[in-house]
């Protein structure tokens, strides 16, 4: 296992050394002592490497991340997992705002509350969340999947397109053309998996699933140029 | 941007380390706001004797004798205490409001930057380290204190428009966000005969603060209504003479982290200015909610 100390190394060495990992590197376990909410921990990295944090991070942790496991053992800050591209990043705290935000694919996993935003524009990605997300959660959310094992904050998926929402606990506010919508038994399935996958004991039985009731301008083809 | 931090501290014990904690966390949050910055701390109560901070560009030749000319204006004793270019004023409370009028007379080139009990404020243009340095805020010590890195986006980088502003007496406000509505608020509240001296917006929310407590409101009607008479963002810390309290916009964009332990209550504009706090690992940390005030009182 590589250990890397971020207060004694710096934040462009750890990068740049997580960079140079190749598919094929022998260095496959990193842990990062000292992150002491430091900012673009583990961002950019391409490589099936496991990264695990001792501690809180700050902003962008795990941005645009391809393939790597980022664990962090703390909490994260503002827009943890941004454009999320494969992967699988885990916090076990909290997440602060636009956790996960424009994410493409991969699995993010929140065993906290996420605040305000949470898979805001998501094109993509998988979200659990095992406690509560704040307001404007998956806020023109495109694609993939949320799942909330708590509760929602007010004007959850405004203005959202494909993406699935899956709520256990009371949601306060539908956003903009967001509506309930029948859970099937793909959707059951669905769900089965991403909580199994995300450690969570849930039954998907007590989830309700929201999306888009597809009305607003542009899903109007008149509209269309 | 702009960081904010604050502490406010229930261990008695920690109260002669609270200039040195305060400045360790302000120095944390210099890349969120390289400007200007400030303090306020809230230190001893003065047994019937108020404190007037004041501030000069020229603070050697304005300082010399001012004390001895205040005295004889406003007929108490009154001691002055250097430190750079600010300069604390000591006298009996009932004369804090002679004073100001006085002071006004005596030069009009001094600037009023806190008044009350307990509570001194201490800003200037620079990078958050040397501004500390220069009021060896590290020594201080004090029950609470608020601190303000700024990165200006509304009005110039000057002294006056750096943060904390005094809203009353042992009261004060600092700010991150930037208000979209402060030139009408200015002159609607300049209509209503509140003095707001600079084009600063926070100064703005100051001012709307302090002229909505003159009539009658409490310190958390004035931060709820806030709310619907402010527009733009917006995380406001505000200190009081026995606590500080918090309130976000409803939108919350404008980052907040809060830690307690049995110690103290802590404020961040982010995680890690609080990383170097006793026990931070075991302490609660949360993100205060949108549109929710917040109050911790001794």
């Amino acid at each position: 296992m590589q250990i890397f100390d971020l207060e004694a190394d710096g934040l462009r060495a750890l990068n740049s050394s997580l960079h140079a990992q190749a598919a094929e590197t022998n260095q496959t376990l990193w842990e990062i002592v000292n992150p002491k909410g430091s900012h673009a921990i583990a961002v950019g990295l391409d490589a099936p490497i496991e990264v695990n944090v001792k501690g809180s991070t700050g902003y962008y942790c795990a941005g645009m991340n391809k393939q790597a496991t980022v664990h962090v053992h703390g909490s994260a800050g503002p827009g943890v997992a941004e454009n999320m591209m494969s992967g699988l990043v885990v916090i076990d705290g909290d997440a602060s705002q636009y956790a996960g935000a424009t994410g493409h694919g991969g699995l993010l996993v929140i065993k906290g509350n996420a605040s305000s935003r949470c898979g805001i524009s998501m094109k993509g990605i998988d979200i659990v969340v095992h406690g509560n997300v704040g307001h404007m959660s998956a806020f023109m959310a495109q694609s993939g999947n949320l799942v909330v094992c708590g509760d929602a904050g007010d004007a959850l998926g405004d203005s959202i397109y494909e993406a699935r929402l899956f709520v256990r606990g009371s949601v306060k506010s539908l956003g903009a053309d967001c509506i309930e919508k029948e859970m099937r038994p793909e959707h059951l399935e669905i769900l089965r998996d991403l909580l199994e996958r995300a450690g969570c004991d849930a039954k998907p039985e007590d989830f309700k699933r929201y999306g888009s009731a597809r009305k607003l301008y542009n899903f109007n083809i008149d509209n269309a140029y | 941007m702009c960081g904010i931090v604050g502490l406010f501290l229930k261990d008695k014990g920690l109260e002669p380390q609270l200039g040195a904690m305060l400045t360790d966390m302000l120095i944390t949050m210099t890349d969120r706001g390289p400007d200007s910055a400030g303090i306020a701390i809230y230190g001893d109560d003065g047994d019937g004797r108020a404190k007037l901070t004041i501030q000069s560009d020229t603070p050697d030749t304005t300082f010399a004798g001012l004390a001895d000319t205040l005295s004889a204006a406003i007929d108490a004793p009154v001691t002055l205490q250097q430190k750079d270019t600010h300069a604390v004023l000591n006298m009996p409370s009932g004369k804090l409001a002679e004073a100001r009028a006085a002071l006004r007379d005596i030069n009009a080139g001094i600037r009023i930057m806190s008044t009350g009990d307990t509570l001194e404020i201490y800003k200037e243009v620079g990078l958050p380290r040397d501004v500390a340095a220069r009021f060896s805020v590290s020594k201080m010590s004090g029950s609470h204190g608020i601190g303000h890195t700024r990165m200006a986006t509304e009005s110039a980088v000057t002294t006056m428009g750096a943060h904390p502003f005094n809203t009353g007496a042992d009261q004060c406000l600092v700010h991150n966000g930037s208000l979209s509505n402060h030139n009408s608020l200015r002159r609607k509240l300049r209509r209503e005969g509140v003095h707001i001296e600079t084009e600063n917006d926070t100064e703005v929310a100051a001012a709307y603060i302090t002229w909505k407590m003159k009539n009658g409101s409490t310190l958390g009607e004035a931060l709820e209504s806030s709310l619907q008479d402010l527009d733009g963002f917006f995380t406001f810390v505000v200190g009081t003479k026995d606590g500080f309290g918090v309130v976000r916009d409803p939108i919350a964009c404008k980052p907040a982290v809060m830690a307690e332990t049995d110690q103290y209550v802590a404020f961040g504009s982010e995680y890690r200015a609080l990383v170097n706090l006793p026990g931070i690992d075991t302490a609660r940390v949360w993100e205060p909610e949108p549109a929710t005030v917040y109050f911790w009182n001794h």
